[in-house]
């Protein structure tokens, strides 16, 4: 398990904005069928470091590896390019466009007479959500008349439908009841168990111990440290993210 | 107490199926409103004039001076559906029209031959070009400058009404080419009584298959369609819209003298009584037709299209979702130059010359033709055919009040109090409809 290449590694990346080192030389890595948590306080950078990843920054220095190669990735197509599918904390859906123009976006279905097809896109659209979010009925409604969770199972829709290998979720519960909350959960095992590579980033400490094999903690910018979540109580974790000292200096995985 | 009672249930249940009616449809609530304010300003404005409005004349005439702020509107929608404005139509209009006339007026004749067949469609390709080309540059200072539309596009209306006098140092340009002239819609530029009921037939089977292969399509998935009825009555309102617009325009006879001059050169008989000849549809009527089926199927089945109104709803989404917002801008503005260049081949022909005020101010009357049609300026909501009937609710109010006589400043008073007006009803609309 040790030996295995890493599906992706994010090695010395430092990015500033203005005055402020928003990311500051962080090195995490993310193994097939692995959940990495990240953990921060709000401001801690967490956001932006997954942003380089997914292409929606570009980095001020540092290597990404994608399966042990170097990746360029300059844009967010370029993360696309790379199996590489991000819900963003802010969703980043376009709300005066239903369902299935979201879902699609970018990567549209379309007619042999090089048109878009919606009723195929919708088609799909269902299907998805049939298995996702069985609740879901406003296929033709903009998003903006949706609640925070059918919102939600919109964005993530889009992520699992493009068959991810490297999946980004940034806050995916922030704006979810109990219920919903629940089936990200589900979902998160789910992927999980299809060998699929999963970033989690929270600020809320259980989803990250119930949910992660490993946990990274980030403090205005810094990396505070990696450990494995079987090895560290909740306090531990805690003192990282307050404190923004590493408890054990041991090496991460 | 009681009666009250029951009239407001009655008036509940009324409203309800009427809803329900129009839900079936499927015809947008907006439109329907914009429709019925076009009717009611009709039907004052004939009644005012004591019958004068509602002419086959008339209605000739108002088609024929709507084409080309019509044309510009479509395009002003997707301007603004991405959130940007477009203060410099105007001047554009005016500089691409002087250039198109001094082209066909002073170089082509010498180069092609005095009065030559392809004097037309070379200006016009040089006008199409050339504003494609300015609008891009435009949109390329606020895709990738990111100076706002606003002020690029506010200098664009200054510098484009300089360049326009630069070009002839201000004299006006006239005569056009002959053919070219056609292009305006004079009582020659027009398709006739045969070619217009088969544009209008072509049209009518165009609809009805459109609708036949949209539901065959839905039902293929296994989506709701409309029940049949609905359907049918679509499709009899688009039909009979299509021919009875067809039918206006043939009844409207060319006048005894032009008559006259078709019955020579076509070797008729004149009758005693007169000869009927119908205009038909205007030609720059079927270019503003072509236009917003074209930007329709743009707006709506496109990857274009849809990136442009993705952007306008949410511009970082858009360019998380891979999308290249500033080619968009680019695009878009592109797009925005090329129509106004139509715009001007129309508006030129129709004048039969170039003056120096060619496009003044149209820049206003596009804007508020693409707002009163229910085009948010916040961005991401629009529609081409709202834009379109926006263009003829401006036309129709401008034209109805010159006929009744109001002075030219009422006129104005008018204009601007009624886009405000829209607006705000247009913001309560929203906000009850939730979107
Ligand atoms: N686009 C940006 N421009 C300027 N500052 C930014 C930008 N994005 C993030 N920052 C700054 O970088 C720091 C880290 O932010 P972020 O990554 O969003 O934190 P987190 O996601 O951990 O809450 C903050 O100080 C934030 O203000
Ligand atoms: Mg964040």
């Amino acid at each position: 398990m040790n030996k295995q290449t890493p599906l992706v590694e994010l090695k010395d990346i430092h990015i500033s904005f203005g005055g402020i080192k928003a990311v500051d030389h962080v090195s995490v890595e993310l193994y097939p069928g692995e959940v990495a948590g990240l953990l921060g306080h709000n401001g801690a950078g967490k956001s932006t470091l997954i942003k380089v990843l997914s292409g929606a920054y570009k980095a001020d220095g540092g290597e990404i590896f994608i399966n042990g190669e170097k990746a360029t990735i300059n844009n967010p197509r370029d993360a696309r390019a790379y199996n590489i599918e991000t819900i963003y904390q802010t969703l980043a859906l376009a709300d005066n466009l239903d369902a299935a123009s979201n879902l699609f976006l970018g990567r549209e279905i379309m007619t042999p007479f090089g048109m878009v097809d919606d009723d195929a896109m919708e088609a799909e659209t269902r299907k998805i959500m049939q298995r996702l979010n069985p609740n879901f009925t406003a296929f033709s409604a903009p998003v903006s008349s949706l609640s925070g969770g059918q919102r939600q199972s919109v964005a993530i829709a889009r992520a699992v439908y493009f068959n991810a290998r490297i999946l980004i979720m940034d806050e995916p519960t922030a704006a979810l009841g109990p219920q919903e909350t629940q089936m990200v959960a589900e979902l998160i095992n789910q992927l999980k168990s299809e060998g699929i590579g999963i970033f989690l980033i929270s600020h809320d400490i259980h989803d990250v111990m119930e949910l992660c094999d490993r946990v990274s903690v980030m403090k205005n910018g810094k990396l505070v440290g990696t450990q494995k979540v079987a090895d560290v109580t909740d306090d531990e974790i805690l003192a990282m993210i307050i404190l923004g000292k590493n408890p054990k200096k041991k090496a991460p995985a | 107490m009681f009666q009250s009672g029951v009239f407001e249930k009655n008036r509940y249940i009324m409203k309800s199926k009427l809803g329900k009616f129009i839900t079936n449809l499927g015809i947008d609530v907006r439109l329907l409103g914009m429709i019925g304010a076009l009717i009611a300003l009709w039907v004052m404005f004939d009644f005012l004039t004591g019958g004068r409005f509602l002419t086959p004349r008339n209605l000739f005439n108002l088609s024929v001076q709507t084409a080309s702020v019509a044309v510009m509107a479509t395009g002003m929608v997707f301007v603004i559906v991405t959130r940007h404005i477009d203060l410099s139509v105007g001047s554009l209009l005016g500089f691409v029209g002087m250039v198109m006339g001094t082209l066909q007026l002073h170089y082509l004749p010498s180069l092609v031959g005095p009065g030559h067949w392809s004097i037309w469609i070379i200006t016009v390709m040089a006008g199409i070009s050339i504003g494609a080309m300015v609008g891009a540059f435009q949109g390329w200072i606020i895709g990738y400058l990111t100076v706002p539309a606003f002020i690029v596009t506010l200098g664009g209306l200054l510098v484009w009404r300089g360049a326009a006098w630069w070009v002839t140092t201000g004299q006006t340009v006239s005569p056009l080419d002959a053919t070219f002239n056609l292009l305006g819609g004079g009582s020659a530029g027009t398709l006739g009584a045969t070619l217009s009921w088969a544009l209008g037939l072509a049209a009518t089977l165009a609809a009805v298959a459109i609708m036949l292969a949209s539901r065959a399509k839905k039902i293929k998935h296994g989506f709701d369609v409309k029940p049949k009825w609905a359907e049918f009555t679509m499709g009899g309102i688009v039909v009979a819209l299509i021919l009875g617009f067809v039918y206006l325009m043939n009844s409207y006879p060319l006048p005894r003298r032009a008559a006259e001059r078709y019955a020579q050169a076509n070797g008729l008989e004149i009758p005693p009584d007169g000869l009927f000849i119908s205009h038909g549809i205007a030609i720059p009527v079927v270019i503003l037709l072509v236009v917003a089926v074209l930007m329709s199927i743009i707006a709506n089945r496109t990857r274009f299209g849809r990136y442009i109104f993705a952007t306008g709803g949410n511009p970082d989404a858009a360019d998380l979702s891979g999308i290249n917002t500033r080619m968009l801008t680019v695009k878009v503005f592109a797009l925005m130059g090329a129509l106004t260049a139509i715009a001007a081949v129309i508006a030129s022909a129709r004048l039969q010359s170039v003056g120096n005020d060619l496009g003044t101010i149209d820049e206003l009357r596009v804007i508020a033709a693409a707002v009163i049609g229910g085009t948010a300026l916040s961005g991401g909501f629009g529609t081409i055919q709202g834009a379109v009937l926006g263009a003829v609710i401006m036309q129709s109010l401008q034209s109805g009040m010159a006929m009744v006589g109001v002075d030219a400043p009422l006129q104005s008073i008018v204009v601007g109090t009624v886009l405000i007006l829209a607006v705000w009803i247009d913001i309560i609309y929203r906000k009850r409809a939730g979107v």
